[in-house]
């Protein structure tokens, strides 16, 4: 199993890394770009099933890769052999 | 008074904590590095400064998997003394001692300055030797001490006296120029709901001698020996 799991920061929460990429867009000529927000993206090779690899993600999320003060997540499993 | 320096993969404050602790406020100290769990005979542990594990992932979120984690927990839940500078607060944080989270700075820079602050709460082992409202210089020096909380917590925080010190001028008012890197309402530092978990972005042990420019870090340290001395052992 591969899993991908994109963090970012909560809407509620002001992204300064966002922000300051957003003005330099800006200032490039990209005065379409209203808003930036920067986050990460991790990659994972579970060596188990659907089911459990989507539980143990969610709890790993929970417990270390999110901090869920100011952090949200989401992931995608991608099945197959890794 | 038994003080413990926490050392991590990565911390690198810890001289300067062992060093004001031992030449300077005279107590015994002992540096303790992570893999250890048990920690009793400490009266107080200091989580110093630094990079604990190359700040991968966010600042202290791997540190707070530590052994040395579980010993301060219960220490923490003893109402032993618990003291996070810098990293160490960062790390406090992710493990949950104290509330909220710090994210990059506002300006994205990496700030080592001296700044002011303005103390909110001195009826605390860790600030005792304060005035209250006194003005005190320190020194920072991070990238990610934009302290943020959601406004529950927040509310929460004021009511019970969390909010232990916070940006100020030299004058003591509270402003966003004299706030360094973008913390709500100009949060410096918190302690947890008890008192005895205490946890700030600048330096009390590099502002402990008048040699380096500021010796109102000092204070910080010679409170809790002398909290310990008085009623402090018994818990408040």
């Amino acid at each position: 199993m591969k899993a991908k799991v994109y963090v970012t920061l909560k809407q509620s929460v002001l992204d300064p890394q966002g922000s300051a990429v957003q003005s330099g867009l800006v200032s490039m000529g990209y005065t379409d770009v209203k808003d930036v927000r920067v986050g990460k993206y991790l990659e994972l090779v579970l060596d188990a099933d659907e089911k459990t690899a989507e539980e143990q993600i969610r709890e790993m999320c929970d417990r270390l890769l999110a901090n869920p003060v100011i952090e949200e997540y989401r992931f995608e499993i991608t099945g197959g052999e890794s | 008074m038994k003080f413990g320096v926490i050392v991590f993969p990565g911390t690198n404050g810890d001289f300067d904590a062992y060093d004001v602790l031992d030449r300077i406020i005279g107590q015994p100290v002992e540096k303790v590095w992570h893999d250890r769990e048990n920690l009793d005979g400490f009266d107080c542990v200091v989580l110093p400064a630094g990079f604990s594990y190359g700040d991968y992932l966010r600042t202290g979120a791997i540190a707070r998997f530590s052994p040395v984690m579980r010993g301060i927990e219960k220490m923490a839940a003893e109402g032993k003394l618990v003291l996070g500078i810098c990293n160490g607060f960062q790390i406090l944080l992710e493990a949950g001692l104290l509330p909220g989270a710090v994210r990059r700075n506002e300006s994205l820079q990496f700030r080592n300055v001296w700044v002011n602050l303005r103390v909110e709460n001195n009826r605390l082992p860790f600030t005792q030797g304060y005035q209250p409202g006194q003005v005190l210089k320190m020194d920072i020096a991070h990238g990610e001490g934009n302290y943020y909380v959601d406004e529950q917590t927040l509310a929460d925080m004021k009511k019970n006296d969390q909010i232990v010190v916070r940006y100020c001028t030299p004058g003591g008012e509270i402003t966003p120029a004299a706030n360094p890197n973008g913390a709500l309402d100009n949060i410096a530092g918190i302690c947890n709901h008890r008192g005895n978990v205490m946890g700030l972005m600048p330096h009390p042990e590099r502002s402990s001698e008048l040699l380096i420019g500021s010796v109102d870090g000092k204070t910080m340290f010679s409170s809790l020996v002398d909290w310990w001395k008085g009623s402090g052992r018994h818990d408040r």
